[in-house]
């Protein structure tokens, strides 16, 4: 049994939630560079231009690259041979928040009731996922998840008869809804199959996966190829001004399902993929 | 008029707006705004509501103005204001005609907005400017101001007065029926899906 104290775990979580909103991961600042080569639309490359602009100030300035700092989603891979001392893993991770949140200048966007809408001030609570795997290393994989893309985001319940047609011109159609508000070029994670629940995680999940990397599955990878192929020949671009450059990238992750099923879940995020990770 | 085209063809506007300054944006022009703006969201358009209901006055004078939707990062000591970028106008949509109808002459945010907002600007002369969703660190660079005008109890969506010189924007839908959004994208739609 190896030992991790909680304060290491908040340690770590406040600095993922102050690196994530201060800079973006090098994989989209590949994309930007990717797509300034493809995009045909003035309109499009100077947003584009401007937006890798935004990064660098963010960056050296230690602002955040987005006023919405985002709902703090976390992934943790908790190895079975880790035993959590000091303190619940939960109170930790969000107590990582608080603090990264506060010390760091970034927005409390969060109310404690969807209902009275009161701001909790600190941005906790996050939305926390544990998964319990072989090994005695804790991994964390923490996303500030903006609202405006976040809200875009679909699921339907789709007929075994739809099959893949369906699926796929579900996710076009996610593309063209989400538009100009959440803020193309976009990135979708797509979850299909599982359940109800079970393709809506899996569809944040995909988003952590590296930028302009292969699907480990072929079939998956074929079928991202082409339906980022197909939302880029919307016309949206960057902004929704028109122009080529709509999504960055789609990433699916599917799982078995029931014989009547097929769930299929699109999480919709925006340029703002803030998304860093550690191992303890 | 204070609306003029600069030498690099960018219109530079300037608050508070007449209906002529108005008239002569079309979608499309590319601005650069300056003087005093007022930022409101989803909280502070839910307390106005209410008031313009009763026929009761406003915390801000909203004749000639233009409305950022945005609620900044907090600011980093020395420092005017956070990151600053726009957020999703079609949520404020339920409240943007009544407040035309008071005078507001703009407002600035990202994203498709309703008929009846389209509508709106065009029976009380209006205009709505579209800042680059996400871009609120560069953004933060052309205010110069910030200060809290009501409504402080809503933290990042209190009501602020910005100070801004030169805040580059774009008009998405001008007051004659003209939308950005349209005009674009149907250049590079290869494909209906
Ligand atoms: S959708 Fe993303 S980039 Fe746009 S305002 Fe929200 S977090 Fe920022």
């Amino acid at each position: 049994m190896r030992e991790v104290h909680v304060s290491a775990i908040a340690d770590a979580v406040k600095k993922l939630c102050m690196d994530a909103n201060w800079s973006l991961e090098p994989d989209m600042l590949r994309a930007f560079d990717r797509a300034l080569g493809t995009e045909r639309s003035a309109a499009g490359k100077q947003v584009l231009t401007i937006l890798k602009q935004n990064a660098e100030m963010a960056r050296t300035r230690r602002i955040p690259y987005c006023q919405d700092t985002g709902m703090v989603i976390c992934f943790v891979e908790l190895g079975q041979d880790v035993h959590v001392t000091g303190g619940a893993l939960y109170d930790a991770i969000n107590e990582g928040v608080r603090h990264g949140y506060q010390e760091g200048y970034l927005r409390a966007s969060i109310v404690r009731s969807p209902f009275d809408r009161v701001n909790t001030g600190d941005n906790t609570p996050a939305v926390i996922h544990v998964d319990v795997v072989p090994g005695a290393t804790l991994k964390i994989m923490l996303m500030a998840k903006g609202g405006g893309c976040e809200n875009r985001s679909k699921y339907t319940m789709l007929t075994p008869a739809a099959g893949l047609p369906g699926v796929k011109d579900f996710v076009v159609e996610c593309v063209k809804t989400a538009g100009p508000d959440a803020c193309p070029p976009l990135i979708l994670g797509v979850g299909v199959g599982g359940t109800f629940e079970k393709a809506a995680i899996l569809s944040k999940k995909a988003l952590f996966r590296e930028l302009g990397s292969p699907n480990p599955d072929s079939t998956l990878d074929a079928l991202e190829r082409e339906l980022l192929a197909r939302a880029n020949r919307l016309g949206i671009g960057p902004q929704g001004y028109g122009g080529d450059t709509t999504s960055f990238g789609i990433h699916i992750l599917s799982y078995p399902c029931h014989i009547t099923s097929l769930p299929v879940a699109v999480t919709i995020e925006c340029h703002a993929h803030r998304h860093k990770e550690v191992t303890l | 008029m204070s609306v003029s085209t600069g030498a690099d063809g960018i219109k530079d506007v300037v608050t508070p707006l007449s209906d002529a300054d108005v008239t002569s944006l079309k979608a499309g022009d590319r601005v650069r705004i300056s003087g005093v703006i007022y930022t409101a969201r989803d909280a502070a358009h839910g307390r106005l509501l209410p008031l313009i209901e009763k026929g009761e006055p406003l915390p801000i004078d909203v004749k000639g103005q233009i409305i950022y939707y945005t609620g900044p990062s907090p600011a980093r000591p020395g420092s005017v204001i956070g990151s600053v970028g726009p957020t999703t106008a079609s949520r404020m949509d339920k409240f943007t005609p009544a407040l035309l109808a008071l005078g507001l002459k703009g407002t600035i945010g990202k994203g498709y907005r309703g008929q009846p907002v389209k509508e709106a600007l065009r029976q009380h002369t209006g205009v709505y400017f579209g800042a680059i969703g996400g871009a609120g660190a560069v953004l933060s660079e052309f205010v110069k101001s910030a200060t809290v005008v009501a409504y402080e109890d809503l933290g990042t969506e209190a009501i602020r007065r910005l100070e801004v010189d030169g805040f580059p924007a774009i008009v998405l839908y001008d007051c004659h029926g003209g939308d950005l959004y349209q005009d674009g994208q149907k250049v590079y739609a290869r494909e209906d899906g």
